[in-house]
């Protein structure tokens, strides 16, 4: 038996190294800890003799896993479930240990332990050689970007210490981690068992004249924070103890200090850093990477859970789409047309599968084709694919910024996969870009809007119907577009359902969001219009502030806008009530609903007014087709 | 940054998601030095507020300087308090103290089932509780966010995987959810932050002029105090560089059989 390290601890640490076990079941993780606590003089007092004990109560041989497997459930099957930490110290620093299990069932459990690893040992049995988790697990460390590996080859004892087998094993585990581009620092022959080249260098293996296991932990390097990358500072919480709003978060990544330019992303509201706010510490004007803090800010501007804080200068992606690398633990597969929750950070945004470019098997690299049917991930399995967010989100690439470019999905009420985001060809954002400053400008064709009209027989319109729900909008939309075709005009009706599926699908139903989803409609409607298109629309549109946007809108073009309000008094919108939603409002199943708990704000000089209580359809119609003859007539280019 | 400060302010950015994440939250405190620090680092996390109550499961057998402790701190800390008693339990007397239980029965009644009858009460879903890793082997298996079934049982073998500080935070109706923000500190770090930070900590833990201290504090019945001449949060700090005695030596309960702490645990104990 080697002479133990004694390690009693003298000071308080200065660095911690975690490190997880992992490889195939039953290739000695267990034993192993046991063994270099042991050996490292970590055990408690009297520990030992403790569980030799019992050994000898339940007739058993003393075994060293039994000092980590503390669990009834473990003690029974031999097999390590969870991930356990526990602590020991060497001259160098202090280590927690993670073992964590390596029965294929138990993969989750594995992910985790090694998910907070800095280094990893992987144990590889001399006697069975390399095994289906094993190159799994080293896949997976890879994955999760574990660069600092070192593979133990254990139970020499059992290939009576044989340099020959140990030299095999480097050499196929080499060959397999290479081809996923991973380089482990080192192999060690080892019987974890008898303590051979834990602390000190084994007799039974004289032909070894390396590193033992001590002392290639003391050389695996403790990761730094990243302050010298760009900032990040996703925002956790906003606090209103008091009158100040207070932004809480951790720095991710870089610095933030105060006077600091600062962009949310991805609304791209900016302000500047009034204050950095803790409590019972001392006062600082900064905050470095790994701090935990408080901001407020010069301009009160609304900030929310999930906005990420950056300089102006180095802003992450912003878009709703982005390639990954992901492995699924769930139960049920992850599937494509099913709508899951990704959490990136401190953002969570519901997201899709939009492709999956190809599915792996991690223990033999092999792509998995399952007769053409790439329409899931089934579970342990890892996949390359590409993500759809409903809303934009703020995200880095993994191998630029480790903090935003990760992220986890969560189907139901569990944690059911994890990803990195991959290097693509996202578009880069720049200070710039991200005003809108004079340097974007309207690129203009060669066809006119009069020779438009000209070839289609009539100019573009944007026919904009405002009216309480009920008051006969959608019903007069989709007649006059009828109308216009049946005569050999261009008509288009933007229909509010169908324009909330796509252009809208990000925005709810806040006075905010309806604001959006107007501008968006009437921006839309101002290009259909541009084409030559009469384009109709069908929005409640309550805000006479938020239609005039829409008319400001279309006044730099060449089309006009012609605000028609259909006009019929509440009690008979009701009594229509075609969607049954009058009925909610007044249940108060809906809330700030138009005309019951919300106001309508009716236009005070529309192009046209149809009191549709009084009016057919037929007529309504009419109507508004006489006015746009009347316009092209003065243009001169009606048919 | 040192590694205190880097417990710190994971700790900070644990108790942040879970007063995010938990409309009903609370935290369990104990008066003993773990969970003390624990409401010193929602203060800190707080900006010198605590946002929610604290609860206190009283077993009526605590050490009665610690009841008094307790007290004051609620006043100078200006903190919102909830005491759980199982008040049935107490009545019938079917205690350890009275021989009528045994260690382990009586925690599981007392501390165990007053904990569940506080919860049922406020319909607490998140609750906040000062375990660490390094205390016993069955805590060394926890997670920073751990759930509970209906009848507040853990269920080891089938855990959420827990990475990149994505918590779970999604749970059924019913269920709840255990948050443990020094589930990563040693007993050995709570005192060097109790040192850094001057939290003040109840007189027990400090050794009396028959040379005894107490290292665990639970009921007069079941703890007992240890020889020790660490009469300060610094002599504290140098004893536990030295020691190899584990921490909860002092407490009955865990030592009438192997797996007796475990078993509590599954059924809900803290």
């Amino acid at each position: 038996m080697n002479a133990a390290t004694p390690s009693a601890i003298t000071s308080a640490p200065s660095e911690q190294l975690k490190i997880v076990i992992v490889g195939h079941v039953d290739h000695g993780k267990s034993t192993f800890v046991g063994r270099l606590f042991h050996d490292t003089g970590s055990l408690p007092e009297g520990k030992l003799e403790q569980l030799q004990k019992i050994a000898e109560r339940r007739g058993v041989p003393f075994e060293w896993a039994n000092l980590m497997d503390a669990l009834q459930s473990e003690r029974d099957q031999n097999i390590t479930i969870d991930t356990a930490q526990i602590w020991f110290q060497t001259k160098k620093r202090q280590y927690v240990i993670i073992d964590a299990p390596g029965h294929k069932e138990f993969l989750k459990n594995m992910i985790t332990g090694a998910a907070n690893a800095e280094a990893a040992l992987l144990l590889i049995d001399a006697n069975e050689g390399i095994q289906e988790q094993s190159r799994r697990h080293g896949y997976l460390l890879n994955l999760l970007g574990i660069r600092q590996i070192a593979v133990l080859v254990n139970k020499m004892d059992l290939q009576e210490y044989s340099q020959a087998r140990f030299e095999q094993i480097e050499r196929d585990y080499r060959a397999f981690l290479k081809t996923i581009g991973v380089e482990p620092k080192l192999f060690i022959p080892i019987a974890a068992k008898h303590g051979d080249n834990i602390a000190s260098l084994s007799k039974n293996m004289p032909w070894w004249q390396g590193l033992t296991v001590l002392a290639a932990l003391d050389q695996f390097k403790v990761t730094d924070l990243p302050d010298n990358q760009p900032l990040r500072f996703p925002i956790q919480d906003v606090y209103r103890f008091d009158e100040r709003r207070i932004l809480a978060g951790r720095v991710e990544a870089g610095a933030i200090k105060v006077g600091d330019k600062i962009l949310f992303n991805p609304s791209n509201k900016v302000s500047t850093v009034k204050s950095i706010e803790r409590w019972n510490a001392p006062s600082q004007d900064f905050a470095n990477a790994g701090e935990s803090i408080g901001i407020t800010l010069t301009e009160q501007i609304f900030v929310e859970r999930g906005a990420l804080a950056t300089l102006e200068s180095s802003p992450p992606y912003a878009l709703n789409r982005f390639k990954a690398r992901l492995f699924w633990l769930g139960r049920a597969p992850f599937k494509k047309g099913k709508t899951y929750k990704l959490k990136l950070a401190t953002q969570e945004a519901e997201c899709e599968i939009d492709s999956i470019d190809k599915i792996i098997d991690a223990s033999t690299l092999e792509t998995i084709s399952r007769d053409g049917d790439q329409s899931f991930v089934g579970r342990h399995e890892v996949a390359e694919l590409t993500l759809r967010t409903k809303r934009p989100i703020a995200f880095d690439t993994h191998s630029e910024i480790v903090a935003t470019g990760r992220f986890v999905i969560v189907d139901g009420f569990e944690v059911a996969g994890g990803g990195i985001v991959a290097d693509d060809n996202y578009p880069k954002r720049t200070a710039d870009s991200l005003h809108k400053s004079g340097n974007i400008y309207w690129s203009h064709g060669k066809v006119t809007a009069h020779q438009r009209a000209l070839r289609n027989g009539h100019s573009g319109y944007v026919v904009w119907l405002t009216g309480l729900s009920g008051s006969g909008k959608s019903t007069i939309a989709t007649e006059l577009e009828r109308e216009l075709f049946n005569i050999g005009k261009h008509s288009y009706v933007l229909d509010g359902d169908n324009v909330r599926h796509g252009l809208g699908s990000d925005l709810g139903f806040s006075p905010e969001d309806r604001k959006e989803n107007i501008r968006r409609v009437g921006e839309m409607a101002k290009l259909f219009a541009d084409a030559g298109i009469i384009c109709i629309t069908a929005f409640i549109s309550p805000y006479r502030a938020d239609r005039d946007l829409v008319r400001k809108i279309l006044a730099g073009s060449q089309s006009q806008f012609i605000e028609v309000f259909i006009n019929a008094p509440i009690d008979i919108c009701e009594q229509r009530d075609p969607k049954g939603l009058y009925a909610k409002a007044r249940a108060n199943e809906i809330k700030e609903f138009t005309g019951v708990s919300a106001p309508y704000e009716a236009p005070s000089k529309p192009e046209i007014e149809l009191h549709t209580d009084k009016l057919t359809v037929a007529e309504s119609v009419a109507c508004v087709m006489e006015y746009l003859n009347v316009q092209d007539e003065g243009s001169q280019i009606s048919i | 940054m040192d590694y205190l400060s880097k417990l710190e302010n994971q700790s900070i950015y644990i108790l942040r998601e879970a007063f995010n994440k938990f409309e009903n939250l609370a935290m369990l405190w104990s008066i003993g030095k773990d969970s003390t620090v624990m409401l010193w680092l929602a203060r800190k996390a707080f900006l010198g507020h605590v946002p929610f109550p604290l609860v206190h499961v009283d077993t009526t057998y605590k050490i009665p300087s610690m009841i008094e402790y307790r007290d004051q701190l609620v006043r100078d800390w200006k903190l919102q308090l909830v005491v759980g008693k199982n008040e049935e339990v107490l009545k019938s007397g079917v205690t350890y103290p009275n021989g009528k239980a045994t260690r382990v029965e009586c925690c599981g009644t007392l501390k165990k089932d007053g904990l569940k009858a506080v919860l049922d009460k406020h319909h607490f879903t998140g609750v906040i509780v000062g375990v660490r890793r390094d205390e016993e082997p069955t805590r060394a298996k926890e997670r920073y966010f751990s759930p509970r079934d209906k009848n507040m049982e853990w269920n080891v073998e089938d855990q959420p995987p827990e990475l990149w500080d994505q918590f779970k935070t999604d749970f059924d109706k019913g269920t709840h959810i255990r948050i443990h923000p020094l589930l990563h500190w040693t007993e050995l770090n709570i005192w060097e932050y109790i040192q850094r930070e001057n939290i003040p900590v109840i007189p027990l833990y400090f050794a009396n002029e028959k040379g005894e201290r107490y290292r665990s504090l639970g009921c007069a019945p079941c703890t007992f105090p240890i020889k020790s001449n660490a009469k300060t949060v610094n002599d504290i700090v140098e004893e536990l560089r030295r020691t190899k005695t584990s921490e909860r030596s002092g407490r009955a309960q865990d030592k009438e059989s192997e797996d007796a702490f475990e078993k509590l645990r599954r059924d809900g104990y803290m």
